[in-house]
């Protein structure tokens, strides 16, 4: 979504481009109004919103996870949320998806708190490949993003 | 109309009003010039009162939107933005007539205070002190001549009052003004007993 801010999405094909239009659309106009980077937490606070606007209607079928650097301090910062806009911030990681029962277990055991950059990357694709090796749903490639 | 000054600080925002009453019957300190918006945030008018309610209903509404859209406290200049916006559409509706106020707003985000004017026609302006209403010539030359950029909070109340008591009419005492304050802990409105103890450090 900029350049130190990552949307990820998962659920219904359709949803997602759906909530990525509009969430792009959102996000464009803030930057224009207010001039300035968004801090991830601020957008993640957007999506929700969209997200609980059709919370008793039809709602869009995702599953949102927010990744971002603070645009001032570079902290970085990762929320997950339900479909319904939830939102859970733990400060140590989030999973989203088919195969999350896997990556939960994996991620609890492989991370540990301030971790390098090459170290984390590691980890987490370990993470990724073995989940979707359980899980017969999942696959068709990996691709992780380092910010 | 009233007069009222505003005075930015290094360190915080003054505003100084007057708040007088027609008739010594009439309950001080019921209805107020200087009222808050947010937490961060204050307001004050010179103009007509209830067409300035309206608009700090419409404020505060609006800061309390933002933060639940963005669970962020509005920046003060957006609030600005959006308030002239109000005023804008209110001068080209049908039905409706222009606003018959001038606002002051004042504010405190990424830590520094700022200050900004806004008119019925919608245009806004940012200041670093400025005056309005009854006497604004004098109270802009007075501040122009005062004003300097690492002036403390509490130098700034002084002079903000100082620029009030310029053609003041009257005895000036903690019943008939108002200030408001606005720093890094938000903003307040002082209490006629703080007031008071500013007064008496005038000459």
């Amino acid at each position: 979504m900029g350049p130190r801010m990552y949307l990820g999405l998962t659920g219904l094909a359709t949803d997602i481009k759906t909530c990525h239009d509009k969430l792009k659309f959102r996000l464009n106009l803030y930057n224009l109004r207010e001039g300035r980077d968004i801090h991830p937490k601020t957008f993640a606070s957007i999506v929700s919103n969209m997200l609980y606007e059709k919370r008793f209607g039809s709602y869009y079928l995702v599953e949102p996870v927010v990744a971002g650097l603070d645009p001032l301090s570079y902290t970085p910062y990762v929320v997950s949320m339900d479909i319904i806009g939830c939102l859970s911030e733990p400060d140590s990681f989030v999973v989203a998806g088919t195969c999350s029962r896997q990556l939960y277990g994996l991620c609890e055991a492989l991370w540990e708190p301030d971790l390098e950059p090459d170290d984390l990357f590691e980890r987490i694709s370990q993470a990724l490949v073995n989940s979707c090796d359980r899980d017969a749903i999942s696959g068709c490639g990996v691709v992780v993003h380092l910010m | 109309m009233y007069k009222l000054y505003f005075c930015v600080a290094s360190n915080g925002i003054v505003v100084a009003t007057e708040n007088k009453h027609k008739s010594i019957l009439y309950e001080e300190h019921s209805v107020h010039k200087v009222v808050m918006i947010t937490n961060h945030i204050g307001m004050v008018y010179s103009g007509m009162g209830p067409d300035y309610r309206l608009l700090v209903k419409r404020a505060r509404k609006m800061a309390q939107q933002y933060y639940l859209v963005y669970n962020e406290p509005i920046p003060t200049a957006q609030l600005v933005q959006r308030v002239a916006m109000v005023m804008q559409e209110y001068t080209q509706s049908g039905g409706v007539r222009p606003f018959g106020v001038s606002l002051l707003i004042c504010g405190w985000d990424n830590d520094r205070p700022y200050l900004f004017q806004c008119d019925p026609s919608g245009a806004y302006f940012a200041w670093k002190a400025t005056a309005m209403g009854k006497n604004y010539v004098n109270g802009k030359t007075f501040l122009e001549k005062r004003y300097s950029e690492d002036l403390e909070l509490d130098d700034a109340v002084h002079t903000a009052i100082l620029t009030l008591k310029e053609g003041f009419e009257g005895q000036m005492t903690a019943d008939n003004i108002e200030v408001g304050i606005c720093d890094a802990q938000g903003f307040r409105r002082l209490d006629p007993s703080n007031v008071k103890d500013y007064l008496a450090n005038i000459p």
